[in-house]
């Protein structure tokens, strides 16, 4: 684990006056699951395109393996994408899309078809070489798509945002059989995504992107359990971000929503007032009003908060609970 | 009430019978017996036969099919080039090079006649089958490049750069994924191209020489002469080919949605 395979060195790109990327480095390690995690927007595809060669930086430099590879040509690089919107050759069979990439490097014909099916059975579509691409599902497509990047045993795997088409069931099946695949082959997966739970679940280290930069870079237990900033704090598990004053000076603590005490006998310093109740998910999610004016929310599973909207209740946390943030 | 919902319907029948009446009467007056057009003489293929005799006809046939082949066949490529280039660009002047494109379209074929005369006998070139070629492939370009450009608008940009991503040259994506799924687009507007190159009389005309004669040239040459039935004959026989090859056209368009 300790090999970097691909190094990112403070690239920047901008897209006319807007700047999409200001300066981020990473270094990904060999065999590593890494997700970059972000809303619409952060950058993240465009860092992705940058690594497949889609997209050239406008200063900085990518790294494969030692090797400057920034000006690099896409299709000269070791390095496959499983597109968004899955990208399969409508006019090309399931098999013609899997062994596109090894026809093209002159791989003779009857390794091609055993390779194709070789990687048709690692997604679990034996037997679909002879169908076309529009009579597939969208799990299907989904599964060909990842076919057609790893039947060319890449170095890096890119995927970008591959599930999120998926519906909820679908998608959690996916999500191991990804990070079963990735363990299997042992290729380097480099993994988009806006939805938190599924960094998590998937993730060697989590990149958690906002507005072009890389605010923190961690294993899922480091930015869910110690959030560097108040936006890590606030996208990953939903915190709450309170301001208070501690040793005379002002500090930011982000506390997770259960951890939020109400009517304890102790930790319990402040008064607020309940403004909402609501049930969803298997959670009761209570919105306080503190005296100062901010709203935190309180979160328990089952129901068993007892307050009424309107009332006036005790509130405050477990100090361990707190993890102080950047603003 | 009731007159008012028939007489959209009364309007339309009437537009319909003034457009098609005359072809309707040419096809019916090309199968009369009899030589004066307006007297009906009874059912007779005598003038298919008439036609099918005609050296200067058959010559003519055959220098309208290599010339509408050859002109949509250049400006199949010159079209698709364009379109395919044109879609890669972002840039301001864009809209006006595409503007620019399509307006042989636009432009009354007797201007651009007259500008492909003065033009080609400014360079020299000798009248006859080049310079109709040439005249015939710039008018043709833009129905090409505009279905082209439609088909690329419609494309999916991520399958070019998937094919990329697998270790495709630019070249080589362009002929393994653009080109095959842009076919339909560059069929149907080479029919297109192949029909409006076959029927055209005012453009050949300027260009021609004296010794190249085109089917349409010669039906308008023989009609000085008055409307034989033997021309009906034959404009029904070009009618029935520009109709199967536009339907063509059309079947192929439909088909790519």
């Amino acid at each position: 684990m300790s090999e970097v395979l691909l190094d990112l060195v403070d690239i920047k790109k901008s897209f006319g006056d807007v700047e999409v990327l200001k300066g981020i480095s990473l270094g990904i390690h060999k065999g590593e699951f890494i997700t970059l995690l972000g809303s619409s927007g952060c950058g993240k595809t465009t860092t992705l395109r940058i690594i497949a060669g889609l997209e050239t930086p406008d200063s900085g430099k990518v790294l494969l393996d030692g090797k400057d590879i920034t000006d690099m040509e896409p299709h000269k690089r070791d390095v496959n994408t499983v597109f968004q919107n899955y990208a399969l050759f409508p006019h090309m069979t399931v098999a013609a899309n899997v062994g596109y990439g090894l026809k093209i490097r002159k791989v003779p014909k009857e390794t091609i078809a055993s390779e194709v099916e070789k990687a048709l059975q690692l997604v679990q579509l034996p037997g679909y070489d002879k169908r076309m691409p529009s009579e597939l599902s969208g799990g299907q497509r989904q599964r060909v798509a990842i076919a057609r990047a790893i039947v060319n045993h890449p170095q890096v795997l890119l995927l970008d945002e591959p599930l999120g088409a998926l519906d909820l069931q679908l998608r959690r099946q996916m999500q191991l059989e990804l990070k079963r695949l990735q363990k299997k082959l042992g290729i380097t997966f480099i993994y988009i995504t806006h939805d938190q739970e599924e960094a998590i679940n998937m993730s060697d280290r989590i990149v958690v992107m906002n507005e072009g930069v890389f605010e923190q870079i961690g294993t899922p237990d480091e930015v869910y359990n110690t959030p560097k900033s108040s936006f890590v704090a606030r996208f990953i598990g939903n915190a709450n971000i309170i301001t208070c004053q501690r040793d005379g000076r002002a500090v930011t603590l982000a506390v997770r929503s259960e951890n939020i005490l109400i009517n304890d006998p102790d930790n319990c310093p402040y008064t607020a007032t309940v403004l909402e109740k609501s049930f969803a998910g298997g959670m009761l999610r209570v919105v306080l009003r503190l005296q100062s004016g901010e709203e935190i929310v309180a979160s328990r599973h089952g129901i068993n908060i007892k307050t009424e909207v309107g009332e006036t209740v005790h509130t405050g946390w477990n100090p361990e609970h707190a993890v102080e943030v950047e603003e | 009430m009731k007159n008012r919902t028939k007489l959209p319907n009364i309007y339309l029948g009437v537009i319909l019978v003034i457009m098609y009446l005359p072809i309707v009467l040419t096809v019916f007056y090309s199968f009369n017996e009899s030589k004066i057009s307006s007297i009906w003489g009874g059912f007779s293929l005598k003038w298919y036969e008439e036609l099918m005799g005609d050296r200067d006809l058959k010559e003519a046939l055959r220098n309208s099919l290599i010339l509408a082949a050859l002109s949509c066949s250049a400006s199949a490529v010159i079209g698709t080039l364009g379109a395919v280039g044109m879609s890669r660009i972002q840039s301001k002047s864009k809209g006006i090079v595409e503007y620019i494109s399509t307006i042989p379209i636009m432009i009354p074929e007797i201007i651009l006649g007259m500008v492909f005369l003065a033009f080609f006998s400014l360079l020299g070139l000798p009248f006859g089958m080049t310079t109709l070629v040439l005249a015939h492939t710039t008018f043709c370009i833009p129905y090409i490049f505009m279905m082209v450009k439609a088909r690329l608008i419609g494309m999916d940009k991520s399958l070019e750069e998937a094919a990329r991503d697998l270790g495709a040259s630019p070249v080589r994506a362009f002929f393994d994924i653009v080109l095959p799924l842009i076919m339909p687009a560059i069929a149907s507007g080479m029919l297109l191209a192949f029909a409006m190159s076959f029927d055209d009389v005012v453009i050949s005309i300027f260009v021609t020489g004296p010794k190249t004669n085109t089917l349409p040239i010669k039906i308008y040459t023989k009609m000085k002469t008055g409307v034989t039935p033997e021309i009906n004959a034959l404009s029904t026989v070009i009618l029935v080919v520009t109709v199967f090859l536009l339907f063509l056209s059309s079947r192929i368009k439909k088909k790519q949605k």
